[in-house]
């Protein structure tokens, strides 16, 4: 600590800023239910986006009951099973991870982490949420309606998503995309919340270089994402009227059932291709947050300030720009011109450098820390594992030779589960360890936590590892019963048993995290304001949890960025961000 | 796609622009102390910077619509549509909406209530008119046997102007709000409420402005003005 800088050494009087702009709750419904307060809309939209992954669990159970013990199990037949797969990925994918991300985390962390009193347009903010819950309510429908919910696969691809004989033609389709266009106009009100409240809502201070990476990590993916969520907007708006009203935008002239439809001169590659503008940013909306809640996490947990601290920010935004420009790498076997497909491969491939960048600052953080094993900080030690896991499998994908092979098998299952899958959800439960102490007051028990801790991260890799193998052989994914086909060896039907075994005991796993969740509320250890003595600026607050307007009277002044710990010569391994200069030594 | 990726190298600039002037390369590890003045919380830049970003994510949508446009017009079964005339009228209309907010700014940073009053009126009543008159192309296109699922670029036209049409109905929402706070005002307004009515005018014409560009780009593709430029982008790209 060697530099002070631009203006006042000493400690300043904290900026009295008056109360006027804060919306203030008078009922008991608009305190709890229609709330403005950022918190509360946080502990909302987790609440929600946890029980309809819940939801998503129980089918993933059922998929691997079928692929495991194929016809033991009768009312799962091909229909149901694609129905399954559909609902599975998607509400992992985007009602679960990036709603807990963003909604979530990002509306509890966001005003706290930067010393803001709330976001800065808090109506639209309570809007979000309410359309949020309105898309999982008509995403869910679908599992009423006749016909059951659609059975296109997460990625909907015309023209078999609108055709019939695809279970949920009728009703399952037209509820899903009427519900992800939902989810986009509910995402945007929050994004532009996000960004605004980035750029507009830090404490005296707070520069964006001292922002802790957990707010950089929202902030890019929330940009990501108020950029790519169009690109599904439109598709999904497209595709709609291609199912009402008849329109060939998406569907080719085309003969189903021996009949020739009315469909004329749609494209169903422009689908992939405004499909894949989103949804190759989106594993990257899911991964950048989680990328800035590991830094924080393991700077945290191992008394250790970041390693490259602008390495991680520039990082963080160089690998936002480079995933708008590799979509097509989901393409490679749409029939694209091979000079395209080179393209896209050196793209990808280059999101390596970015990616081992922070991969390495994660481990030199590491390095040497003091570092607790805490039940946050294995989680984030198993995320860097997991993701660098994943990561490797995708620059074989990444490759046209190596994917055209192994496209659709299920190595691309395994893959993608690794890196988007295993790899976001250990953060996302990390960083509820970490947080929850803030949020309800109360430590969640710790004894529990690493047993949920080391069945989840064990029994991922045993149930993704022989996956790759399985992928390896040939076996396609998406398929309800492999059957006897002559190059699958039985070893196969062995290996998907035990993988079914082991999800299942994973999956009853998480029901011991819920458990926990629910009774720390009341039973759980008192944790204090500062639980794991961190340096960021929620964990300063005058009350645990934090009040309506975070910060009482005056709001914190920023002196320093986010990451000292261990500073030399200070009287605790810590200094918090809103702490003055210390005096200086003569 | 390459209309959509041409819009992202615009954005990836502006935002490369701005980081670079906001101290990426500051070392904070170094820096102790209160770094720059106390900012106070301004409410006009932080309603102009959401309305911004809306208005970046609008721009997203409809260089998405286009992109998918020029693709669809790309192969080889593409008819091109006869386009109503009355599409002429509806454009003078978005233009007179427009420059009809702008003097509605004019009037109200020059405390002059009486004219911000009947500009807002004019405005709102050109978009109104502009809508009608979409919806009159629309019936006369539906009339021709051009309705939407007979040819892909009669779908695209549909999807085109409608989605165009929604973003100005949202508008209209804000427009009638302000529109009420101004011929609610009191004769003798105080000056802090004449800033927050300033600043929602503001708000709308910027919004204007917006649609009416968008509209002229999505105005000279529907008219086919722009086919020369695509192929020659078309070329470039699988040269």
């Amino acid at each position: 600590m060697v530099d002070v800088t631009h203006g006042a050494a000493g400690p300043l009087s904290a900026a009295e800023v008056e109360d006027v702009e804060l919306y203030h709750p008078k009922s008991w419904i608009t305190k709890y239910v229609f709330s403005q307060d950022a918190k509360i809309i946080a502990i909302q939209y987790s609440t929600v986006a946890l029980s309809i992954g819940l939801v998503a669990l129980v089918l993933s159970w059922l998929m691997r009951l079928q692929l495991g013990f194929p016809g033991t199990f009768s009312f799962i037949d091909p229909e149901r099973y694609y129905q399954f797969i559909t609902m599975h990925g998607m509400i992992m994918v985007i009602y679960l991870l990036t709603a807990l991300f963003l909604g979530g985390f990002g509306n509890y962390l966001i005003p706290l982490m930067l010393g803001a009193r709330d976001m800065v347009f808090p109506y639209v903010n309570m809007l979000s949420f309410w359309i949020y819950l309105l898309a999982v309510l008509v995403l869910v429908a679908g599992f009423f309606l006749p016909g059951g919910p659609t059975g296109a696969g997460w990625t909907l691809y015309p023209p078999q998503s609108i055709l019939a004989n695809t279970p949920g033609q009728q009703r399952g389709i037209v509820v899903m995309l009427v519900s992800l266009i939902l989810f986009i106009i509910g995402f945007t009100m929050g994004g532009l919340n996000y960004v605004v409240t980035v750029l507009q809502g830090r404490t005296r201070g707070m520069t964006l270089m001292r922002m802790p990476l957990t707010v950089w990590g929202i902030f890019t993916a929330t940009v990501m994402a108020l950029l790519a969520f169009p690109a599904l907007f439109v598709g999904a708006v497209m595709m709609l009227l291609d199912r009402l009203i008849g329109t060939s935008f998406f569907m080719p002239a085309i003969v189903a059932m021996g009949e020739q439809l009315a469909y004329k001169g749609g494209s169903p590659i422009l689908f992939q291709h405004l499909f894949w503008f989103f949804g190759h940013p989106e594993v990257y909306i899911v991964a950048l947050p989680a990328f800035g809640i590991v830094s924080d996490l393991i700077s945290t947990h191992a008394r250790k300030n970041i390693f490259g601290y602008r390495m991680m920010v520039w990082a963080l935004v160089a690998i936002g720009a480079l995933s708008f420009v590799v979509w097509a790498h989901h393409m490679y076997v749409s029939g694209m011109h091979p000079a395209f497909g080179f393209f896209f491969a050196t793209t990808t491939l280059i999101i390596a450098i970015p990616t081992a960048i922070k991969v390495y600052n994660w481990v030199l953080t590491l390095w040497r820390g003091d570092i607790h094993f805490t039940v946050p900080m294995l989680f984030a030690l198993g995320f860097i594992v997991t993701f660098v896991n994943g990561g490797l499998t995708g620059l074989f994908l990444g490759n046209v030779v190596v994917d055209v092979p192994l496209s659709d098998t299920m190595f691309v299952v395994a893959h993608f589960h690794m890196v988007m899958g295993v790899a976001p959800i250990l953060v996302v439960f990390g960083a509820i360890y970490h947080w929850y102490p803030k949020v309800t007051g109360r430590m969640l028990d710790d004894t529990l936590g690493k047993l949920h801790f080391w069945v989840t991260f064990l029994g991922a890799y045993l149930i993704f590892f022989p996956m790759h193998y399985i992928g390896l052989m040939g076996v396609p994914r998406r398929y309800h019963e492999i059957g006897g086909m002559a190059f699958v060896p039985s070893s196969v039907v062995t290996l998907n048993e035990f993988i079914t075994i082991v999800a299942l005991v994973v999956g009853a796993a998480q029901l011991a995290f819920l458990f926990n969740l629910v009774w720390s509320v009341r039973h759980g250890r008192p944790a204090g304001g500062n639980p794991w003595r961190a340096t960021t600026l929620e964990w300063q607050t005058p009350q645990t949890p934090p009040a309506h307007g975070n910060w009482g009277k005056t709001l914190p002044v920023v002196y320093r960025w986010a990451y000292d710990y261990s500073v030399p010569g200070a009287a605790e391994d810590f200094l918090p961000q809103n702490q003055p200069p210390l005096p200086r030594a003569a | 796609m390459g209309v959509v990726l041409v819009f992202m190298v615009i954005v990836a600039a502006f935002a490369g622009w701005w980081l670079s002037r906001q101290g990426l390369a500051a070392k904070p590890w170094l820096e102790v102390g209160v770094i720059g003045e106390a900012v106070e919380p301004s409410s006009p830049a932080t309603a102009k910077l959401g309305l911004g970003t809306f208005l970046v994510v609008a721009s997203s949508l409809f260089a998405l619509l286009v992109s998918a446009y020029s693709m669809r017009m790309g192969m080889a079964d593409w008819r091109a549509l006869p386009m109503p005339t009355v599409l002429w009228f509806s454009t003078g209309l978005l233009v007179l909406a427009s420059i009809a907010l702008h003097m509605a700014v004019i009037a109200a940073r020059c405390d002059e209530p009486g004219h911000l009053r009947s500009s807002l009126l004019a405005a709102g009543v050109c978009s109104l008119a502009f809508l009608s008159t979409q919806a009159l192309a629309w019936r006369e296109l539906a009339a021709a046997g051009y309705f939407t699922a007979a040819n892909p670029a009669s779908a695209f036209f549909y999807l085109v102007t409608a989605i165009h049409g929604a973003h100005l109905l949202g508008g209209l929402v804000a427009l009638g709000r302000t529109g009420a706070r101004a011929f609610a005002a009191p004769r003798e307004i105080s000056p802090k409420a004449m800033g927050g009515l300033t600043l929602s005018v503001e708000l709308c014409a910027t919004y204007w402005h917006f649609l009416l560009l968008v509209w002229l780009v999505l105005f000279s593709l529907l008219m086919r003005w722009t086919d020369d430029l695509i192929e020659i982008c078309r070329g470039l790209l699988s040269a």
